[in-house]
């Protein structure tokens, strides 16, 4: 991708993204917080692909977009009050000031930090590499059990904590 | 300023996470919480990926982080709806200022 196409997507995908984390919190109607969810999602898994993280990108859209995004659609659906947004908290200012902070502290170390960059380019395909690093022998192999003991753990605990009495 | 780099990538992020923590702390609605610590989950992931592009791009770390992060996402997010459940039957509310049942 010759440069400034990637420069033009890259600021495109940034400005969709910001707009629609904003439009979650702004957006009165849960509903239409979650609808600017899904969005900034799918501008996220765009910028995986920007960052050459083919495999993420993917994972990205049917792990948030398919899974998380439908469960909380379910939640918004079934806890019918919650349709009429609540007026913010009076915390605001301070939570503002805390969040704008924030930002200026990272972009500051950010940008006087020289970061030692790879001069190596990346990899073209990322399915087989991490393939190998989650399941090969000096890799990941004992963390994807315990990701997959948490996952079973999580499933048991929502539907102890769900169940009718 | 045009060529994107690391930087551009870390500044979306730190953008990102502010904009969900403003919201994790100012939202009265649960469900709008949950919305925005998801935000900031994303924004991690898009710093561990920018750098596990620009700084260790074959060893692939940052990816694997970021896999990680997306499974504790998902464990996270049905746990927390089973609460959000639960309490709404017992309160018939899932404003914030109610959810004060573990105070003593």
């Amino acid at each position: 991708m010759p440069e400034i196409t990637y420069s033009i997507t890259f600021y495109l995908m940034a400005a969709i993204a910001v707009a629609a984390a904003l439009g979650v919190i702004i957006l009165r109607d849960v509903f239409r917080a979650a609808l600017s969810l899904i969005l900034l999602f799918m501008t996220v898994a765009g910028i995986y692909l920007l960052l050459h993280a083919d495999f993420l990108a993917i994972v990205q859209i049917l792990i948030y977009v398919g899974a998380i995004s439908v469960l909380i659609i379910v939640a918004i659906m079934l806890t019918r009050d919650a349709r009429q947004g609540q007026p913010l908290g009076k915390i605001k200012w301070v939570a503002g000031i805390v969040a704008l902070a924030l930002i200026g502290v990272i972009a500051w170390g950010v940008i006087n930090t020289a970061f030692y960059l790879s001069s190596t380019p990346p990899l073209e395909e990322t399915v087989k590499p991490l393939g190998n690093l989650l399941f090969g022998n000096p890799g990941y192999m004992l963390t994807s059990e315990i990701a997959a003991v948490l996952l079973l753990s999580a499933i048991l605990g929502a539907i102890a904590v769900i169940r009718e009495k | 300023m045009l060529t994107v780099g690391l930087t551009h990538f870390l500044i979306l992020s730190a953008i990102l996470f502010a904009i969900g923590l403003f919201g994790v702390i100012t939202q009265r609605n649960v469900i709008k919480v949950i919305m925005c610590l998801e935000i900031m989950l994303n924004a991690v992931n898009i710093a561990l990926i920018a750098f596990s592009q620009s700084v260790a791009p074959v060893s692939l770390t940052g990816q694997i982080f970021a896999i990680f992060v997306m499974v504790v996402a998902a464990a996270e997010v049905a746990v927390g709806i089973a609460i959000i459940f639960s309490i709404y039957r017992n309160h018939e509310s899932i404003d914030m200022e109610k959810f004060n049942i573990l105070k003593w």
